[in-house]
């Protein structure tokens, strides 16, 4: 037999990691650790979605000390502080050089389908044969948009926060800004302060503050436990996975950014768009208890704090327990918008993020395009997944919780792999082409 | 909220709605609904409408027996007050459907209910129905719906018992957003 190299040869690894962001990453610095042969594959350049997808003025969410990945962490002097783009880029690229991943950028994964006792995965480069694979591509691949968009008027531009880049390639003019989680508001905010007056269109939301008596809401978080608390501790996981974001920003001054400072600068609050009739934009009548549930929620978590400072005995160390304003609400919100009266110039879609599996040819996917999945251990043997909301933990889609949730599945997936090897198995020469 | 293994008794079978609940996670086609009515014109602007037979559970189902509804106007619209107006029967249904959701989730959360009543208003321009103003619309300009409700729980739980209620509630969905109708005549 003639070894051939290039096109038609598939090279073999032990396992390929889809995607070299933080997750990825986190996933090739276990495996390294456990001595299994590997490849990270990356359509671009290593942190790839923070170059392309994310508007100019964006900073993590989380303060930089949380950012804390296997065999890395912040060393700079600003802990509290929030990385912009370029700093949060520079600090994934630093990482995949510290562990010297063995990242192959622009590479594209245009297939993926169990070969054998293993997987085929198809890429622009060629192709790989292994015999696990994890997903860490993310949760965010393209944004959601709904239905009712294709009925928005021609003469209004419209743009998803993947294409948003800063306020000055927009119209003069309003802006329509559809939801109010952590992407909504941060852009309705710089919007609005651009001059151009935004109408928030508010469905269900996660309302906190960023800082509560003097700590990060973060730290706090951290510290009472709750971001790691597990997937098969919560009463309804399903529910608890399609939470939508944390209204916060990252910003110098630690501003919270919730509804309330957002109508105190004069950002117009509206119900959630439910229709667009004849260039009529129409609007559920459902804000008030939307605000209500989203207030409630909030001081539930501060109630979980403050017990848990108690028993920690640190209620001398910061300041004293407190409760925000109610979320302020006009006793009738319009529900009503006429598209085609020139107010509204410019439609946002801050409606989520899917994420793409068109090149996953493995049945995991249910009929809302999810992969099933325990924990992150895929239905299909030896496929993982890595890198979205709730996974493993309340922190699995932050940048700090990769870390826990790839050393779990690299455990799982090291003794999958010495399972498989002390059993004879014959249809291996169907691969020894 | 309640977390304690106390005894909660507010009449709702909770063990069978989340039986079905994970039942029809598992098989989300007996989840597909019809609701139907019929109505008779009596006279004037006297109609009666009854619901027996709706569909679920992937077949005909049943009431255990008809009920009926009479509607009309009161005799300030010249009408002779047969029954409630339609719009009321809106608000009774609002009413009800936030009530069972109250009285559901309250025992969800091992929350004992004492007594739970509302009272609603929907305020209304008539302008509209009678074609004075094309501007005024039919419907109503909002809904107030205001709850006292006895329980054993602090008031934010409370609170919170009213938010979910809406949540999940079919009815405020209806009033609350827009709804395709199509009416024929055969």
């Amino acid at each position: 037999m003639i070894l051939r190299i290039g096109t038609g040869a598939a090279r073999r690894t032990t396992t390929v990691v889809i995607g070299a962001g933080h997750s990825g990453l986190a996933m090739s610095w276990c495996l390294a650790q456990r001595s299994i042969d590997h490849v990270v594959l990356e359509r671009g350049e290593v942190a790839n979605a923070w170059r392309t997808e994310r508007w100019d003025s964006l900073r993590l969410l989380t303060p930089n000390w949380q950012s804390r990945l296997p065999g890395y962490g912040y060393e700079g002097d600003d802990p509290d502080g929030f990385r912009t783009m370029p700093e949060t880029i520079a600090f994934i690229e630093r990482y995949a050089d510290v562990i010297s991943a063995p990242v192959r950028i622009n590479t594209s994964v245009t297939s993926v389908r169990r070969c054998g006792d293993g997987y085929r995965v198809k890429t622009s480069q060629g192709e790989w044969q292994c015999q696990t694979v994890v997903l860490a591509t993310g949760a965010c691949n393209t944004a959601q948009i709904p239905a009712v968009a294709d009925a928005v008027p021609s003469a209004i531009a419209t743009l998803t926060p993947m294409q948003y880049r800063n306020p000055g390639e927009l119209a003069d003019g309003g802006v329509l800004v559809v939801g109010a989680s952590a992407t909504g508001t941060q852009i309705a905010d710089e919007l609005h302060r651009s001059g151009r007056p935004v109408t928030l269109a508010v469905g269900e939301h996660v309302r906190v503050p960023r800082v509560y008596r003097g700590r990060d809401i973060q730290w706090w978080m951290d510290a009472a436990g709750v971001l790691d608390e597990r997937y098969d501790e919560v009463d309804d996981i399903i529910r608890a996975r399609n939470v939508p974001s944390l209204q916060l920003a990252g910003s110098a001054e630690r501003r919270t950014v919730d509804l309330n400072a957002l109508t105190s600068i004069g950002v117009k609050l509206i119900g959630r768009l439910v229709g667009i009739d004849h260039g009529k934009a129409q609007f559920s009548g459902s804000l008030r208890n939307q605000c209500a549930l989203a207030d409630l929620k909030m001081n539930r978590l501060l109630d979980t704090i403050d017990r848990w400072a108690s028993e920690s005995g640190l209620d001398d160390e910061v300041g004293p327990p407190h409760r925000f304003e109610p979320t302020v609400v006009d006793a009738s919100p319009p529900l009503g918008i006429d598209l085609a009266s020139g107010g509204i110039r410019t439609i946002i879609w801050a409606t989520g993020f899917r994420p793409d599996y068109s090149w996953l040819d493995v049945p995991v996917i249910d009929p809302k395009g999810r992969v099933r999945h325990d924990g992150g251990v895929v239905e299909a043997p030896g496929l993982y997944l890595l890198g979205m909301p709730f996974l493993r933990r309340r922190k699995s889609s932050l940048i700090d919780g990769a870390g826990d949730d790839a050393r779990d599945l690299s455990a799982h997936l090291a003794s999958y792999l010495s399972n498989r090897t002390s059993v004879p198995r014959p249809e291996r020469q169907v691969l020894g082409r | 909220m309640a977390t304690t293994d106390k005894q909660v008794d507010n009449g709702v079978k909770v063990d069978a709605l989340l039986g079905a609940r994970e039942a029809l996670t598992k098989a989300p086609q007996a989840a597909k609904f019809t609701w139907r009515a019929t109505c008779k014109w009596v006279n004037g602007t006297h109609s009666r409408s009854t619901v027996q037979g709706f569909y679920g559970l992937g077949e005909e189902q049943k009431h255990k027996t008809e009920f009926a509804f009479d509607a009309d106007h009161p005799e300030i619209f010249a009408s002779e007050d047969k029954g409630a107006t339609p719009v009321e029967l809106v608000l009774a249904g609002l009413a009800s459907c936030l009530t069972a959701g109250i009285a559901s989730v309250a025992q969800l959360r091992k929350i004992q209910l004492r007594s739970v009543s509302a009272t609603l208003e929907g305020a209304m321009d008539i302008q509209g129905i009678l074609g004075i103003d094309s501007d005024v619309r039919n419907g109503f300009d909002g809904n107030k719906v205001t709850y006292k409700i006895d329980a054993d729980a602090s008031p934010s739980d409370i609170q919170a018992l009213v938010a979910q209620s809406q949540k999940r509630s079919a009815v405020y969905d209806i009033i609350t957003n827009p709804t395709n109708v199509t009416v024929e005549v055969q």
